[in-house]
């Protein structure tokens, strides 16, 4: 069962390496959106640690979307969604594989981009940590949302907007939580309740978004 | 042996076929033609259970595809109107990573004997983005080699090929259906295949 995950991963992992601009386009974005913050509210270190949590949390979730209407439509377009779907294994699990190779190219590199940039934000080391440990927990549901998305949206124009218009409302509880984490241990009260609860969306999204993913894609190739 | 009774076709509006049915025999070929636009490539996609049929049924030894489902595809070898090929990997890559997707894993000798018979030997290493229409229509061609699926469903197999190539796909074809495997393919061009019958249907828009 681990075979075709595996080899969907690294199948993956090797064009998005011989297609690196694309992965920089997404952290470049979310370096800038990010930095762009504290320029234009000022050095006012108080406010700028008050807003944190919320502006990284929302960056990394526009970053994301900005990956998604590429997860299937490369696929689609040169027709080896196609034999994906022909092969003899269960689509979702093909799809699950999918995932974890777009978390690894956007949800990671996102994580350990995080703490650099909280330092233009007067993040104490504490808060820093929480909020790689936010976003390590909370991107791979992104991941697997976003896909449900992305799989709906396949070969229709203007497909970039629409699989916004469709996630980003289903991505509210995962921003709630994962800034809550962070702002939690801001004033003092502890984060591991937000992460909890973090880790439960993350592994639902993992687990069981791959099924309807799997039959979006179906009808999307008939 | 595959057999279809009664299939109906509608994309849009429009009735592409309907009643059409078929029964083909181990060792068989089936040569789909029409002017363009009857619907070969749907009804190639059908028979792949991709796109549901609006009336009647496919059979795959005698049960239908739908409820076979992963046994089916198990047995079953598409190529379609796009070559399904990367343009950022290598032939070599594509090659060996389209089998282990379909399962059935290939040696990389096995792999670079496979594109070297599709005279692709010296183009291993090159990413496909650079290669010929031709030559990337060989490169999803190269699968075909080692396949020992009993069905092929090939869509335009020669198109964009020089007659070399023509050639040695109509041969790995040929060997294919000696073995006792079934093939259906579309195509405008006459090539000559080895095979033991050939059978040929005709799809005429508005078939009722």
């Amino acid at each position: 069962m681990l075979t075709p995950i595996l080899a969907v991963i690294v199948r993956d992992l090797r064009l998005a390496l011989r297609r690196r601009a694309d992965i920089a386009s997404v952290l470049f974005f979310f370096i800038i959106v990010v930095s762009l913050f504290p320029l234009g509210i000022g050095p006012e270190p108080e406010q700028l640690r008050k807003l944190a949590p919320g502006v990284l949390w929302v960056a990394a979730l526009l970053a994301t979307m900005l990956s998604l209407p590429r997860l299937f439509s490369d696929d689609h377009r040169d027709g080896t969604l196609e034999q994906l779907a022909l092969t003899p294994q269960p689509l979702g699990l093909i799809v699950l594989g999918k995932v974890c190779a777009h978390w690894l190219i956007s949800g990671l590199p996102l994580t350990l981009l995080a703490p650099v940039l909280g330092i233009q934000f007067d993040l104490s080391g504490d808060a820093l940590w929480i909020l790689s440990c936010s976003l390590l927990i909370g991107t791979p549901a992104l991941s697997g949302i976003g896909a449900i998305g992305a799989a709906l949206t396949l070969g229709v124009r203007g497909s970039g907007v629409l699989v916004s218009l469709l996630i980003l409302p289903l991505y509210i509880p995962v921003l709630i939580f994962g800034a809550g984490a962070v702002d939690a241990t801001l004033t003092g009260t502890g984060a591991q309740a937000h992460l909890s609860l973090l880790a439960a969306l993350a592994l639902a999204g993992v687990f069981f978004a791959p099924w309807p993913t799997a039959a979006a894609l179906r009808i999307a190739l008939e | 042996m595959l057999e279809t009774s009664n299939l109906e076709c509608i994309r849009g509006d429009r009735r592409l076929f309907a009643g059409v049915g078929f029964r083909l025999e181990d060792g068989e070929l089936l040569y789909l033609q029409g002017t363009n636009g009857s619907g070969k490539t749907s009804l190639l996609r059908m028979l792949c259970g991709l796109l549901p049929a609006a009336a009647g049924e496919i059979l795959w030894r005698g049960q239908p595809i739908g409820k076979l489902g992963e046994d089916y595809r198990r047995e079953l070898c598409f190529l379609g109107h796009h070559n399904a090929i990367k343009e950022e990997l290598t032939p070599l890559e594509n090659l060996m990573t389209s089998a282990v997707l379909a399962d059935d894993p290939l040696e990389e000798g096995q792999a670079l004997d496979a594109l070297e018979l599709l005279g692709l030997a010296g183009r291993e290493d090159l990413a496909c983005r650079y290669l010929s229409q031709g030559q990337k229509r060989r490169v999803a061609l190269a699968r075909l080699v080692n396949e020992r699926r009993p069905l092929w469903l090939l869509d335009e197999p020669f198109v964009a090929l020089d007659a070399a190539a023509v050639e040695q796909v109509a041969r790995l074809i040929g060997a294919h259906l000696q073995r006792g495997g079934l093939a259906v393919l579309t195509t405008h061009q006459p090539v000559e295949i080895a095979a033991g019958a050939v059978r040929q249907l005709v799809l005429t828009p508005g078939t009722t």
